[in-house]
């Protein structure tokens, strides 16, 4: 029924909207004004989500009651933030339906958990060693972030890197799977929803020719763990990884989950306090996982604000956020493809497909159009979105991305349309 | 920031087009991808053509086709004193309100005085007067780029 509505005629109610009214008092920063007194039309919560007061407070009042080292000594402020970063990882591992809380790591972003992974399989004994007789899968469609480190152990270990190709319509192209994973393959690394194009990729697909053939699957869901409900289970995956500062929580904390046994068998990657058993001045023995991958203090008020964001999402619901951001995307696509010389890269349908919307505006040149929309108060991305090769299978040197969460509205919608036809005249 | 100079030179660009030079060089803003070839051509100690072909911002577009229109026809030692000038205004931060010497010197150049502001844009404007400066080294030899800057030094 929403199909209906006309590209430039804003919908009464679009089905699926979350009370934003409500949602958007939660947080403060969306009350601000830019350039003298131009309402903040924030659009840039795929590079970083806005922060509700709740996770502020639990900031605030860690530092103000709680706050001592975790995991050792035995006063009271020692064992109060020991029991908050604990309760944090119980709240990650509930909101991922992980099996158990030991299968949650804390890292500092998406980055480290991916590369930590990278770097224990170059380190690993068989079965899992990566090393020159093997082969590390990837996709066109992947952030830097997963591409590098697996660069980088290809370089290590002489392991041979592959990927998936991008088809025109910005979805992985899957067509040869069974040449680009083969049983040579040792690990499979690709994004669940991408940060440029906006794709949800099929993971079922992937998982099933992964594990004909015996590879570890690693899957990074940084731009899907905001944004829908992620069930490490169902995907059947060894490793998952995301970042914290997407998701409404701090800057400073990422996840990686993984496999009990993986995560047992596998040596650790950084060494130091708190990852120990035993240390002679000969050798150590490590502790069990997950903290033989936490060596050092960890970022323990950013674990606390993590675990009250984890709070918030659920308290509204990672599936009615889903359907919210579906609603949006949708009347985003219509109401962007309408804007004369627009170019959606990406899918174009809402189908399998999340809140970020990247586009070309004719020649305009995306730092250009981001300028000129900044001028009115709307925050977009501009740039290669640290996925260069999106840009390059695409033939263009950048994109302005629009990215849309649980608090962004029709109204904003409307703004960046009319926003973009704006830039279009200041720039004929 | 987008002075109405800016963007007349942007859709109305001097120059642009590659010809025939002494010396070419490619130059790339790695963090928004703008591109610049330039091409410098000399005839005695004189600019005689600048061309150049790229894809990027208004801001990059305009400020080559600037460069253009200020520096074909200058002698070396006087182009190098406008590009010297041109990088001050630019790493000004916005400090710099070009006062009536400045304007003498950088003519529709001082309508970027607004860019220096922001700081993600910088690079964008001096794209091609870094590009033009590495191409002149090139053009002309490390001795004769020297003996030009200690004239334009001692000037």
């Amino acid at each position: 029924m929403s199909g209906e509505v006309l590209p430039g005629e804003a919908p009464a109610v679009l089905p699926g909207l979350l009370d934003t009214e409500a949602i958007r008092k939660d947080f403060p920063i969306l009350d601000r004004t830019v350039h003298d007194g131009r309402k903040l039309i924030y659009l840039d919560s795929a590079a970083s989500s806005q922060k509700p007061r709740q996770v502020l407070d639990t900031l605030q009042s860690y530092y103000e009651r709680h706050h001592a080292n975790v995991h050792r000594g035995v006063h009271v402020l020692a064992e109060e933030a020991t029991a908050l970063y604990e309760a944090a990882r119980d709240k990650v591992a509930a909101f991922v339906n992980a099996p158990s809380r030991d299968e949650v790591v804390f890292t500092k972003n998406a980055s480290e958990s991916l590369n930590l992974v990278a770097n224990m399989l170059g380190w690993a004994d068989e079965p899992y060693r990566v090393d020159a007789s093997t082969e590390i899968v990837i996709t066109e469609m992947e952030h830097h972030s997963n591409i590098v480190p697996w660069q980088l152990l290809a370089q290590r270990t002489g392991a041979t890197l592959k990927w998936f190709g991008l088809t025109d319509d910005g979805r992985l192209d899957l067509s040869d799977i069974e040449q680009v994973i083969t049983e040579h393959t040792k690990v499979v690394s690709f994004v669940l929803v991408s940060n440029v194009l906006g794709t949800v990729n099929p993971v079922e697909a992937i998982v099933r020719r992964a594990q004909e053939v015996g590879a570890l699957v690693v899957i990074d869901a940084s731009q899907a763990a905001p944004h829908m409900p992620l069930d490490v289970q169902a995907l059947q995956a060894d490793f998952v990884a995301f970042t914290g500062h997407k998701m409404c929580g701090p800057t400073g904390i990422g996840v990686l989950w993984g496999r009990q046994e993986l995560l047992e068998d596998l040596p650790p990657f950084l060494g130091g306090g708190e990852m120990i058993e035993t240390v002679t001045m000969h050798s150590s023995t490590y502790a069990p996982a997950p903290h033989k991958f936490e060596a050092g203090t960890p970022p323990i008020a950013q674990a606390v604000g993590l675990g009250a964001a984890v709070d918030y999402l659920s308290g509204i619901g990672m599936d009615r956020i889903a359907a919210h951001e579906h609603a949006i995307t949708e009347y985003a696509l219509r109401r962007l493809s309408a804007v004369p010389d627009l170019r959606i890269v990406g899918p174009v349908s809402a189908a399998d497909r999340g809140a970020t919307l990247s586009f070309t505006l004719g020649d305009i040149h995306p730092h250009d159009v981001g300028q000129v929309l900044d001028e009115q108060g709307i925050a977009v991305r501009v740039g290669h979105h640290c996925a260069r090769p999106v840009c390059l299978r695409y033939g263009i040197p950048a994109t302005t991305r629009a990215s849309f969460y649980l608090y962004s509205t029709p109204a904003e919608v409307d703004a960046l349309a009319e926003g973009l036809e704006y830039v279009r005249g200041f720039f004929a | 920031m987008y002075q109405d100079v800016i963007l007349d030179h942007y859709k109305h660009p001097h120059g642009r087009g590659l010809r025939s030079g002494d010396a070419e060089v490619h130059h790339v803003n790695p963090t928004c991808g703008d591109e610049i070839t330039l091409r410098v051509r000399y005839e005695g100690g004189t600019v005689a053509d600048v061309s150049y072909e790229g894809q990027g911002c208004s801001i990059s577009q305009a400020s080559a086709s600037v460069l253009n229109e200020l520096l074909v026809g200058k002698d070396l030692g006087e182009a190098l004193g406008i590009q010297a000038t041109f990088l001050e205004l630019m790493q000004s931060k916005g400090r710099i309100t070009p006062d009536e010497q400045m304007e003498e010197v950088l003519e529709d150049a001082v309508a970027f005085a607004g860019v220096s502001k922001y700081p993600a844009r910088v690079k964008c404007a001096l794209l091609s007067w870094m590009a033009w400066k590495d191409a002149t080294a090139k053009a002309l030899g490390e001795a004769a780029w020297e003996a030009a800057g200690q004239e334009r030094r001692t000037a």
